[in-house]
């Protein structure tokens, strides 16, 4: 079955633990609140995006192990890349994470390729993509993003009960 | 078989013979993730024995037509099994009558009938409906929308700490607009048993009908609506051993005569011209088109399941399972159990120091241990409690004391990998 067991590792417990780049910034240049509405979870990204680079990012919110690790990884990903090579590492992410390409596929996938083992857990893939998400939303100045939108790439549905 | 029989006579837990009834449940076999299932999901939904998925078959392979609508053999089997089926509902309750159980496709379906039915026609402008804190979503948005269609009001029974409704405060809201309460019997959140006996008192002596929602009550302990004297009560057969798709809604037959249809179709009309359409009697009037036939039938083999081994016993059995996981639980430190009423079904919310609720369900699912973690669709709950959402397990009467245990490992071997 899954080959989750691997998901809960060392580095992902890490960043939950002490996640890198938590808190906000002053006078960000982007900035952007992403909602889970299926746990209540949320994160909000704050970005200074200079003339060339990302100089500055941090994230800050209340989530699962999987949300903050991957928030945290993210910060330190794409902290110092160009906008341009942001966003082409948000498709990779959500590429692998929702089972559309390996994480062999993915050049720029580097560290995050432990998150791989999510696109087993339809349920958890949410997590792991929201703080993509907002990223993306800050640079395309949507305040409030949802893992819920329109443009979600995954409809997993949870059950009621 | 008979063995099984014979050991479901007893009448004490300690002698409740849970291994001859978790046999006749197949899907209790099942490893996951090289684990033995252990299913603390049963709030969600319940599983199935051997004896209601035989009665399924017998009844598709040998039995199926369609109902009240033509002469030949196999449409009198099948009307005659699905009205057995519903007087089999009518005693496992105690209805009065046969014509005041309603097949409904759930309870969702059975308050949104009410909702429709009776909110629409005797619930106006500046009416107030009381509901409470722990309802579930399917007890609180029709109200919503009906409030918003004829701006009618709605009063919220406040909550303590412990889950428990504050019935002085339930009295209180009581004025002469009051028009309707909708409360359910145990809370699937939390696991609170509401007295709602009393408070169905307290609202007829105001003159007040009272819809319960009996979902996660009818599964767990012996339910008598004569004696609870409600006016509705709403519950779903997928919880109770069930298929899922068929529900119960019981009226009383005097309210149900003065509602209007819910769905329009056929079988629920008496005559129709163009300029006249005649409704069928209750229960009919209330079951537009085909239902579903099998599922109700299969839902009558559950409660004769049920009722076999007892409803008092299953009651008394989960008491103890109940017991037995909360002394463990309120001994592990960093383990919270959220709802701590003096009657309690056997429902246990719980929070870890450290750990979100969806890495607990997430770790537990690897041990092979399915509970159900988020907000339960109570969020109101989860807003009064303080938490966006909890870990959930709820047992039902063919768990073992060793699942129990299983839980507890399963929540150290969670806190291991977190510390
Ligand atoms: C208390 C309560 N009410 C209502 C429902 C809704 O039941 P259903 O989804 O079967 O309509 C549930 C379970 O989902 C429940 O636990």
């Amino acid at each position: 079955m899954a080959n989750y067991n691997s998901l809960y590792q060392e580095v992902i417990l890490d960043h939950n633990k002490k996640p890198r780049n938590f808190g906000a910034i002053e006078h960000p240049s982007h900035h952007a609140v992403g909602h889970n509405p299926l746990c209540g979870d949320h994160i909000s990204v704050d970005v200074v995006l200079g003339d060339e680079r990302i100089d500055n990012i941090a994230f800050q919110g209340e989530a699962c192990a999987i949300c903050k690790a991957s928030a945290s990884m993210m910060t330190t990903a794409v902290k110092g890349k160009t906008r341009a090579e942001a966003e082409t590492l948000i498709q990779e992410f959500l590429a692998m994470t929702t089972g559309k390409l390996s994480h062999e596929a993915c050049p720029n996938i580097g560290r995050l390729a432990v998150f791989a083992g999510v696109s087993d857990l339809p349920t958890r893939v949410k997590c792991a993509i929201l703080p993509w998400h907002t990223l993306s939303g800050a640079f395309n100045a949507v305040e409030t993003t949802s893992t819920e939108a329109e443009e979600d790439p995954m409809h997993a549905p949870i059950g009621d009960a | 078989m008979s063995e099984i029989q014979a050991a479901l006579k007893y009448n004490s837990p300690s002698t409740f013979d849970v291994d001859g009834i978790r046999a006749d449940f197949p899907i209790l076999k099942l490893t996951v993730n090289d684990k033995p299932l252990v299913y603390l999901d049963n709030a969600a939904s319940s599983q199935m024995p051997q004896q209601v998925i035989d009665r399924l078959v017998c009844y598709q392979t040998t039995q199926h037509a369609n109902i009240n609508r033509a002469v030949h053999y196999l449409s009198e089997v099948a009307t005659s099994e699905f009205e057995e089926a519903r007087r089999k509902l009518q005693r496992f309750i105690n209805a009065n009558e046969e014509r005041e159980v309603i097949f409904t496709s759930g309870t969702t379906d059975a308050i949104n009938l009410v909702m429709h039915g009776y909110g629409r026609k005797f619930i106006g402008a500046g009416d107030e409906i009381i509901l409470t804190t722990l309802e579930h979503h399917s007890n609180i948005v029709p109200w919503q929308m009906l409030a918003e269609e004829k701006g009618a009001k709605i009063r919220v029974v406040p909550i303590n700490d412990a889950g428990e409704l504050l019935i002085d405060e339930y009295e209180k809201l009581f004025n002469e607009r009051t028009k309707f309460v909708g409360v359910m019997h145990v809370s699937n959140a939390l696991g609170t048993i509401n007295p709602i006996k009393e408070m169905i008192a307290f609202a007829h002596a105001r003159g007040v009908p009272v819809l319960v929602d009996g979902a996660q009550a009818v599964p767990h302990m012996k339910v008598d609506v004569k004696d609870l004297d409600c006016d509705f009560y709403a519950f779903s057969g997928h919880k109770l051993c069930g298929p899922t798709g068929i529900g119960i809604l019981y009226g009383r037959a005097e309210l149900l005569e003065d509602m209007q249809p819910f769905k329009g179709g056929g079988d629920m009309i008496l005559s129709v011209t163009f300029e006249k359409t005649i409704y069928n009697t209750i229960p009919h009037k209330f079951e537009a088109g085909t239902p579903p036939i099998s599922a109700a039938i299969g839902l009558g083999a559950a409660v004769d399941y049920l009722s076999e081994i007892g409803m008092d016993a299953i009651a008394a059995y989960e008491l103890d399972l109940l017991k037995h996981a909360t002394e463990q639980i309120n001994a592990m430190p960093g383990v919270r159990i959220l709802g701590t009423a003096e009657h309690k079904a056997a429902v246990i919310s719980f929070a870890v120091d450290g750990v979100h609720p969806h890495d607990i369900g997430t770790l537990l699912n690897q041990e092979g241990i399915a509970v159900r973690t988020g907000h339960h669709c109570a969020q109101p709950i989860m807003h009064r409690l303080h938490v966006p959402a909890t870990s959930r397990a709820s047992f039902a009467f063919y768990n073992s004391m060793d699942e129990v245990d299983a839980l507890i490992a399963g929540i150290r071997t969670v806190q291991k990998i977190f510390t």
